[in-house]
C-alpha cells in the first residue's frame, strides 16, 4: 500500500512557484497533491477500487491512489484517495468582490459612531424564514459575541435587537419600521435545496414594494453566504465563514456615513 | 451510591423539593385548561384519521368546527359521544360527515354521562390496546433479539426524503447506531396540524407523519432483526403538535421523542400556557406507551455560554423531572438533557465537561440521559472536529450516559452523509470499547477542579431555583429569569388554541394512562 511513498521513480516536478499557474501543494511545490474521501454506490471490491481511480481520473487528478476503502451498507461504498492535479489556476488574475471597508475593533466603532454619526445607530438582526438556527445571529448580535469578538449588543453606540429564529420575513420588516432601523442583519443557516435563496430574495422584493430599499443597510450572513452572492440578490453586503461582529459593524457605520443616511431624524 | 464528586445530595433533595414545588405551580394551572392539539389528539385516540378534499387532516376539521362555533371548552369527546350513541355512526364516520357539512355535532341532544361513557368505552379500550401492542412488540423485540449496550448511539437522518431516509437508516443501523432520530422538516414546529400521508419533499428534515412513523419503524424492525439488536426510532413531540405527535408515535411504535416543557417557549416562541398544557399530555402518553422522552436544554448552551450557564441546564432537567414525574413518566424513561459545548479552547474545559456529565450522572442515577455532542464550536474543519468529538465521547463512556448523540465532523456543514455517519459511529465505537471501564477506575480528587465546579454549578442551580421557585415559572418566564430569553403569558404562538374546560369537559384517557404501564 505504501510503495508510493518510497518510491524512486522520477518525481519530475517543476519547484518554482509560479503564481500564473498554481496547483495544490503536498510536500513538494507543483506536486499538485488533493486528498479525497467519497461514497460509490457499489459494493466494495477490486471493481469499485477500479471505479474510483477512473473517476478520479476524471476529475483531472493523474496517480490515483485508494488508501482505504469499506462498504457502509451492501452496495455503497466509501473511499480514502490521493491524487495529483493536472490542472492550474492563475492566481494572478483574480478578482474576488469583497466588503471594502477596514475593520475597526468595538471601540474603535463606537468611537467612529460618536464622530461621524453623532447618535446611536439601530441594528435589527434575525435569523429568518423557516430557518431554526440561531447560532449565526447569536454569534455577530449577542453580547458575549464568538470567539473573542464581542457581539453587537455589547456596543455602546449600537442599539441591538436581535428577534431570533424562525421570523417570517414581514414580522421582521415591520420591526424594523418601528424600530427606525439603520441596519438589517439577515442570518441563513440552513441551504437545503437553495431554501435561503428564496426568503433572502423574498425580503429584498419587499423591502422594494415599500419603498425601504435604499433607507436601510441591509446585509446577510451564514455559512453559505458570500459578498458576490449577497450582492447578486441585491443585498448591501454578505459575511461568510470567518467573519465576526467586527466586520459587520465597521462595515455598517462606514456604509452608513459613506452614503450619508446620517441624519436624526430618519 | 457513592459519590465520586463528594455531592451534597441534602441539597439535590432540597433543589428538587423547590422544582416540585414550581411544577405543582404550573399543575393547577395545567389541569383547568385544554388546547386544541390536545383535543386533536383525544379525534385520534378515537381512531379519527386522514385529511378532507383541502388536505386539511379530520381531526382538524373537527376540532376548528368546535373553536369556531365557542364550544371547545366541553371537549371534542362530549360531542362525539354525543354524536355516536344519536346517529350510530364510528368517530371516523362523524368526522367525515362534518368535512363534508352533512352533519352540525354542537346541535345534538345531549345524553347523560353515563351513557356517554359506555358510547366512548369500546373505542377507548381498543386505542389503548393498540398502544399496549406496540409496547408489548417492543418489550418482545428486546427480550428476543436484545439491543446495543449503553450508551445507546443515536444518530439522525434528515434527508427530507422518508424512503432516503430509509437507506441511510439502515446503513447506520449495520454500522452499530442504537436509534435513529428522523430530524424534521424546518418549520414544522410551527405547524398547528399534522401533516399526512408519506412525504419526499422536506428542508434540512422529513416531515414528522404517522405514515412516515410506520415506514421507518417497519425499514427498522427489518434492519434490527438481521443485525440481531432492536433499532429505536426517534422523532420530535414539541411545537404545536406536541401530544399529536405523542399519540402518533404511541400507535406506530416510536421508542425515542423529543419532549421538553420549555424549550418551544424560549426558543421558538410558543405561548408558555399552550406549550405547559400540551407536554403535560404528551408525557402522559409517552409514559403510557414506554416511549423514552428527551429533553432539550442542551439548546440552552447553543445560546448562552455552556461554562457560565451550566447551572441553568442542570436547574430545568429537574423542573423537567418534576413535570415529567407528575405526568406519571417514570425515571427509566427520562432522557434529561445536557451537551458538551463549551469553548474547545478553553483551559482545562474537558474536566469542566467530564464533572458535569458526572454530576448529571449522578443527580439522575436512572434517567437513560441524552448527551449531546459539540455543535456551537464545530467549525468547518472537520479533521479538529472529529477530535472534539472524541473527547465528548470519552466522556460519554467515562460517565455511563444513557443516549450518545452522536456529533459528525461535518456538523457545521451539511446534514449527514452516509459516510459521515459511518465516521462517527466508528468513532464511539472505538472509544466506547477502548475506555469500558474507565469510569470503574477513576475517581476525582478531594477540592480539585472537577470536584469544586460540580459543588458551584450545583450551588448555582439551587439558587435559581430558589429564585424561580418565589416567582413561579409563568412570571419567571416573563422576567426571563430563565436562559435570559423574556417571554410574556399572553404571548407567543399557539395562544388562541388555548381554552378553559367547560362543565361537561371530559377526557377519560389521562386517568387511564397516566402512570400505566
Amino acid at each position: 500500500m505504501s510503495g508510493g511513498l518510497y518510491s524512486m521513480e522520477d518525481k519530475d516536478f517543476d519547484k518554482t512557484l509560479d503564481l500564473t499557474k498554481v496547483k495544490p501543494y503536498g510536500d513538494t511545490m507543483n506536486d499538485g497533491k488533493v486528498q479525497l474521501s467519497f461514497t460509490l454506490p457499489v459494493p466494495a471490491g477490486d471493481e469499485a477500487v477500479e471505479a474510483a481511480r477512473q473517476l478520479i481520473r476524471k476529475m483531472g487528478l493523474e496517480n490515483p491512489q485508494v488508501v482505504f476503502f469499506k462498504e457502509l451498507t451492501p452496495g455503497f461504498t466509501f473511499l480514502n484517495c490521493y491524487g495529483s492535479c493536472t490542472h492550474t489556476v492563475d492566481y494572478s488574475g483574480i478578482h474576488v468582490p469583497k466588503v471594502e471597508t477596514s475593520v475597526m475593533d468595538m471601540h474603535e466603532t463606537d468611537e467612529f459612531i460618536r464622530t461621524n454619526i453623532g447618535r446611536k445607530i439601530v441594528v435589527v438582526g434575525a435569523s429568518t424564514g423557516t430557518d431554526a438556527h440561531t447560532v449565526g445571529i447569536d454569534a455577530i448580535m449577542n453580547m458575549k459575541g464568538y470567539a473573542g469578538h464581542y457581539g453587537l449588543e455589547r456596543y455602546e453606540m449600537i442599539d441591538a435587537y436581535n428577534l431570533g429564529s424562525q421570523v417570517p420575513n414581514e414580522e421582521f420588516l415591520a420591526k424594523a419600521i418601528e424600530l427606525k432601523a439603520d441596519a438589517l442583519l439577515v442570518s441563513q443557516t440552513v441551504t437545503q435545496k437553495d431554501i435561503h435563496i428564496q426568503n433572502l430574495t423574498e425580503l429584498v422584493e419587499m423591502m422594494e414594494a415599500e419603498g425601504l430599499r435604499d433607507k436601510m443597510i441591509l446585509v446577510c450572513g451564514g455559512p453559505r453566504i458570500t459578498h458576490e452572492l449577497a450582492k447578486e440578490l441585491g443585498y448591501d453586503a454578505g459575511f461568510g465563514m470567518n467573519s465576526y461582529a467586527d466586520d459587520v459593524a465597521s462595515y455598517i457605520v462606514q456604509e452608513l456615513v459613506s452614503r450619508g443616511m446620517t441624519s436624526l431624524t430618519k | 451510591m457513592q459519590s465520586k464528586l463528594g455531592l451534597d445530595f441534602g441539597k439535590v433533595a432540597y433543589a428538587r423539593k423547590l422544582a416540585r414545588n414550581i411544577a405543582d405551580g404550573v399543575q393547577t394551572f395545567v389541569e383547568s385548561y385544554t388546547t386544541v392539539a390536545v383535543e386533536r389528539t383525544l379525534c385520534r385516540l378515537m381512531g379519527i384519521d386522514g385529511v378532507d378534499e383541502n388536505q386539511v387532516p379530520l381531526p382538524n376539521v373537527l376540532v376548528d368546527e368546535l373553536k369556531t362555533k365557542g364550544v371547545l371548552g366541553e371537549g371534542v369527546l362530549f360531542y362525539l359521544a354525543n354524536a355516536m350513541i344519536q346517529t350510530g355512526l364510528t368517530p371516523q364516520e362523524i368526522a367525515q360527515r362534518v368535512a363534508d357539512g352533512t352533519l352540525d355535532i354542537t346541535r345534538i341532544e345531549v345524553f347523560d354521562l353515563e351513557k356517554r361513557e359506555a358510547a366512548l368505552k369500546p373505542v377507548i379500550e381498543e386505542s389503548l390496546s393498540r398502544i399496549r401492542a406496540r409496547r408489548q412488540r417492543r418489550e418482545e423485540y428486546l427480550r428476543t433479539i436484545g439491543e446495543g449496550p449503553k450508551p445507546y448511539l443515536y444518530v439522525i437522518v434528515a434527508t427530507g426524503n422518508i424512503y432516503e431516509d430509509v437507506v441511510q437508516a439502515e446503513a447506520a443501523a449495520r454500522q452499530g447506531a442504537d436509534i435513529i432520530a428522523v430530524i424534521r422538516t424546518t418549520g414544522q414546529s410551527l405547524l398547528d396540524y399534522v401533516p399526512y400521508g408519506a412525504t419526499t419533499e422536506g428542508f434540512g428534515g422529513t416531515f414528522a407523519t404517522q405514515e412516515n412513523f410506520r415506514i421507518m419503524r417497519s425499514a427498522l424492525d427489518k434492519v434490527g432483526e438481521e443485525v440481531g439488536r432492536y433499532i429505536r426510532l426517534c422523532n420530535y413531540c414539541s411545537g404545536l403538535c406536541m401530544p399529536e405527535i405523542a399519540i402518533m408515535g404511541a400507535f406506530e411504535g416510536l421508542d425515542v421523542m423529543l419532549n421538553d416543557a420549555l424549550y418551544g417557549i424560549l426558543f421558538r416562541d410558543i405561548n408558555m400556557q399552550r406549550t405547559l398544557i400540551d407536554q403535560y399530555f404528551s408525557r402522559i402518553i409517552n409514559g403510557f406507551a414506554g416511549v423514552i422522552i428527551n429533553t432539550g436544554e442542551d439548546n440552552y448552551l447553543t445560546t448562552a455560554d455552556a461554562y457560565e450557564q451550566a447551572h441553568t441546564v442542570l436547574a430545568s432537567d429537574i423542573i423537567n423531572e418534576q413535570l415529567a414525574l407528575l405526568a406519571g413518566l417514570p425515571e427509566e424513561q427520562m432522557g434529561l438533557g445536557h451537551a458538551f459545548e463549551m469553548d474547545p479552547m478553553l483551559e482545562n474545559g474537558f474536566l469542566y465537561e467530564l464533572a458535569q456529565a458526572q454530576m448529571t450522572r449522578e443527580i439522575f442515577p436512572n434517567a437513560p440521559l441524552k448527551y449531546m455532542p459539540p455543535t456551537k464550536f464545530m467549525t468547518g474543519n472537520i479533521f479538529r472536529g472529529h477530535i472534539q468529538d472524541a473527547l465528548f465521547n470519552m466522556i460519554g463512556i467515562w460517565t455511563n450516559q444513557g443516549i450518545q448523540l452522536l456529533g459528525m465532523p461535518t456538523e457545521a456543514i451539511h446534514t449527514p452523509f452516509m459516510s459521515d455517519r459511518f465516521l462517527s459511529i466508528e468513532n464511539a465505537k472505538y472509544i466506547f470499547n477502548n475506555m469500558r471501564s474507565i469510569g470503574d477506575e477513576v475517581e476525582f480528587k478531594e477540592n480539585g477542579i472537577i470536584r469544586n465546579r460540580a459543588k458551584k454549578v450545583l450551588d448555582d442551580a439551587t439558587s435559581l431555583l430558589e429564585k424561580l421557585n418565589e416567582e413561579g415559572l409563568f412570571s419567571a418566564l416573563e422576567k426571563g429569569i430563565f436562559g435570559d430569553v423574556k417571554r410574556p403569558k399572553n404571548g407567543g404562538k399557539g395562544l388562541d388554541g388555548v381554552c378553559g374546560k367547560g362543565s361537561n369537559y371530559m377526557n377519560p384517557f389521562v386517568k387511564l394512562m397516566k402512570g400505566v404501564k
